[in-house]
């Protein structure tokens, strides 16, 4: 079941999720996308009137703990991974931001 | 004298002075060595480092008591941040990150002993069936290097059939741990959400990921998972319940255990092979005592649109993270930031990776979240309620991992909806939270590994190690070894 789904839909999801494709990239994800997106609308067929939804299985745990001070990484051993970073005011380094 | 396979092999080997565990780390290397070229397991070896904690061990024998790891060697998924070693996620964009950090399972395998030889080649960011989703090229099955050894820890999976390691460690989100297990003939263990933290693991689906093991046995499988397993405070969805001592509970003994199979879903578009594969399974179940019945899961035929919905909307997000920033790639040259986050972004993930992101964003994006994403959310729960209703009635729920054997590298690459839809048996687990293994069950004619998948209630990983237990007790398809081996 071939699926439908616009270059300009492609387009706009790619700028929500700040991905920058090529042009045939564009071609082959309307087609693909299309098509699963047919596939996954017999979702729509099934009656879940009333159902909750399911987000995480995880229920009934207690997920927090005392307000402590605890170890963490050190900000050099974080800022030694950065493509680009100024290490002793302790800061990441990027292009400008406001033209 | 012969390679030892197992960790209880080594235990025997080292606890008898037979072999130190600098021996067992050299062979180790050895054999990886003389099978890495044609099989393509690993992305990064750690040999010096392996043989020096072999042999610092080794001056400190008398802890191997205590540390029931000691001196095996263990090869991780490279989607496990390991400390001071590479961690790509098979992607271009963490080509070269090295992680200022241990996963917590890495830090608890080498509290017991574990000798760390390498990271595993993987679909990118785990991210596939078959791993040829990775930036680094395919892994190869052990048994047909022409065919791909399943996903995502296909890499993981290779290591131990091909004997290079008895122990490796994978990650499963809707499959990865126990479709290449059964491609290539080992057992692999996805346990419980919750039953092992997720501290380390490089995150895709962040309500499905699990750690688990893959090995040659179900006694292996319980050593390894009892290690790994348990409360870790910096993982919140990590479950404050004791963890088991698992190798107790291989008695051997599974009388009256009641074994369900879900016909309706398993016997139709199934490889004959494997139809035929599982029923012989279960017939041996049968005699061992156990009662095999019928169950219904009307939901699960849902499961791939669910789980498909489910999984790229928290990839989506969990993926933002890679910008350029903070660790990983950054394109060179851009002018201003976002600019920059769109050209690291579109340089450093490969085809797959930008499919998912691009269906997560849009099932979440304003005027189709609620017909997708709450959607498949409910279809989550249907599912999860069918497995509650089916364990009422049975221990155990068994029907093939796999519909399909290991196709041929390049046949389904370009056919995305296809390769997902061979998920069918393996993603109800995850989207229920529920602990579930595959282990070998038989061989197709042309001699590739067929795996019977069983899946529990949640936390009795113990059940179902025990059922693999009396069925590698009664059957000769975990000791098999491929050509290679």
């Amino acid at each position: 079941m071939p699926g439908e789904f616009s270059r300009d839909e492609v387009a706009r999801i790619a700028a929500l999720a700040n991905l920058e494709l090529e042009r045939s990239e564009v071609e082959l994800f309307a087609r693909q996308l299309g098509d699963i997106l047919a596939y996954a609308k017999a979702l729509q067929l099934i009656d879940t009137a009333g159902v909750a939804p399911t987000a995480s299985i995880v229920e009934g745990q207690a997920i927090d703990r005392g307000d402590e001070l605890r170890p963490s990484l050190d900000r050099s051993a974080a800022l030694a991974v950065a493509p680009e970073a100024a290490p002793a005011p302790g800061l990441y380094k990027v292009p400008r931001v406001i033209g | 004298m012969s390679d030892p396979r197992t960790i209880r092999d080594i235990r025997e080997r080292l606890r008898s002075g037979e072999q130190s565990a600098a021996d067992i780390c050299r062979r180790t290397l050895a054999s990886l060595d003389r099978t890495e070229p044609a099989v393509h397991a690993f992305n990064t070896v750690t040999a010096e480092a392996a043989l020096a904690r072999a042999a610092r061990l080794d001056r400190d024998r008398d802890r191997w008591r205590d540390a029931p790891l000691y001196g095996v060697p263990v090869a991780l998924k490279d989607n496990l941040c390991t400390r001071g070693v590479r961690t790509t996620a098979s992607s271009r964009i963490l080509e070269n990150f090295i992680p200022p950090y241990d996963a917590t399972v890495v830090a608890r395998l080498e509290q017991a002993g574990a000798v760390i030889v390498g990271k595993t080649n993987c679909d990118e960011f785990a991210m596939g069936s078959s791993t040829e989703n990775s930036a680094f090229g395919p892994s190869r099955n052990p048994w047909a290097t022409d065919r791909i050894p399943g996903g995502s820890s296909g890499g993981s999976a290779v290591a131990v059939a091909a004997s290079i390691v008895p122990l490796a460690l994978g990650s499963d989100t809707g499959g990865s741990i126990r479709q290449p297990a059964a491609m290539c003939g080992v057992l692999g263990l996805k346990p419980t959400y919750g039953r092992v933290s997720r501290y380390g693991l490089i995150a895709f689906g962040s309500s499905l990921d699990q750690i688990g093991p893959l090995t040659r046995t179900a006694y292996d499988a319980a050593i390894a998972l009892g290690v790994i397993a348990g409360a870790d405070p910096a993982d919140a969805t990590s479950a404050p319940k004791p963890v088991p001592n698992y190798a107790a509970a291989l008695t051997g003994d599974i009388r009256g255990q009641r074994i369900g199979v879900p016909r309706a879903l398993t016997e139709e578009g199934v490889d004959p092979e494997i139809v035929s594969a599982v029923r012989s399974a279960l017939d041996v179940l049968a005699e061992r005592g156990a009662t095999i019945v019928d169950v219904d899961l009307p939901h699960a035929r849902h499961a791939v649109p669910a789980y498909y919905i489910v999984a790229t909307a928290e990839a989506s997000s969990n993926l933002a993270r890679y910008d350029g920033v903070r660790y990983g790639f950054r394109a060179p040259d851009a002018n201003e930031l976002h600019d920059m986050y769109s050209r690291t972004r579109e340089a450093g993930f490969g085809p797959e990776v930008k499919r998912r992101i691009m269906l997560g964003t849009y099932v979440l994006s304003a005027g189709y979240y609620d017909a997708y994403y709450l959607k498949a959310q409910q279809v989550r729960t249907l599912i999860a309620r069918d497995y509650e209703h089916a364990f009422e009635r049975v221990d155990v729920v068994a029907m093939p991992t796999s519909p399909v054997p290991a196709f041929k590298i390049g046949e389904r690459k370009d056919d995305p909806l296809q390769m997902y839809l061979a998920d069918i048996f393996t993603v109800s687990a995850p989207l229920a939270g529920l602990p579930a293994l595959s282990m070998p069950c038989g061989f197709t004619s042309d001699r590739l590994p067929i795996g019977l998948q069983l899946t529990g209630r949640r936390f009795d990983e113990a059940t179902l190690l025990r059922v693999a237990d009396a069925f590698e007790r009664d059957t000769e398809w975990s000791t098999q070894l491929p050509p290679l081996a």
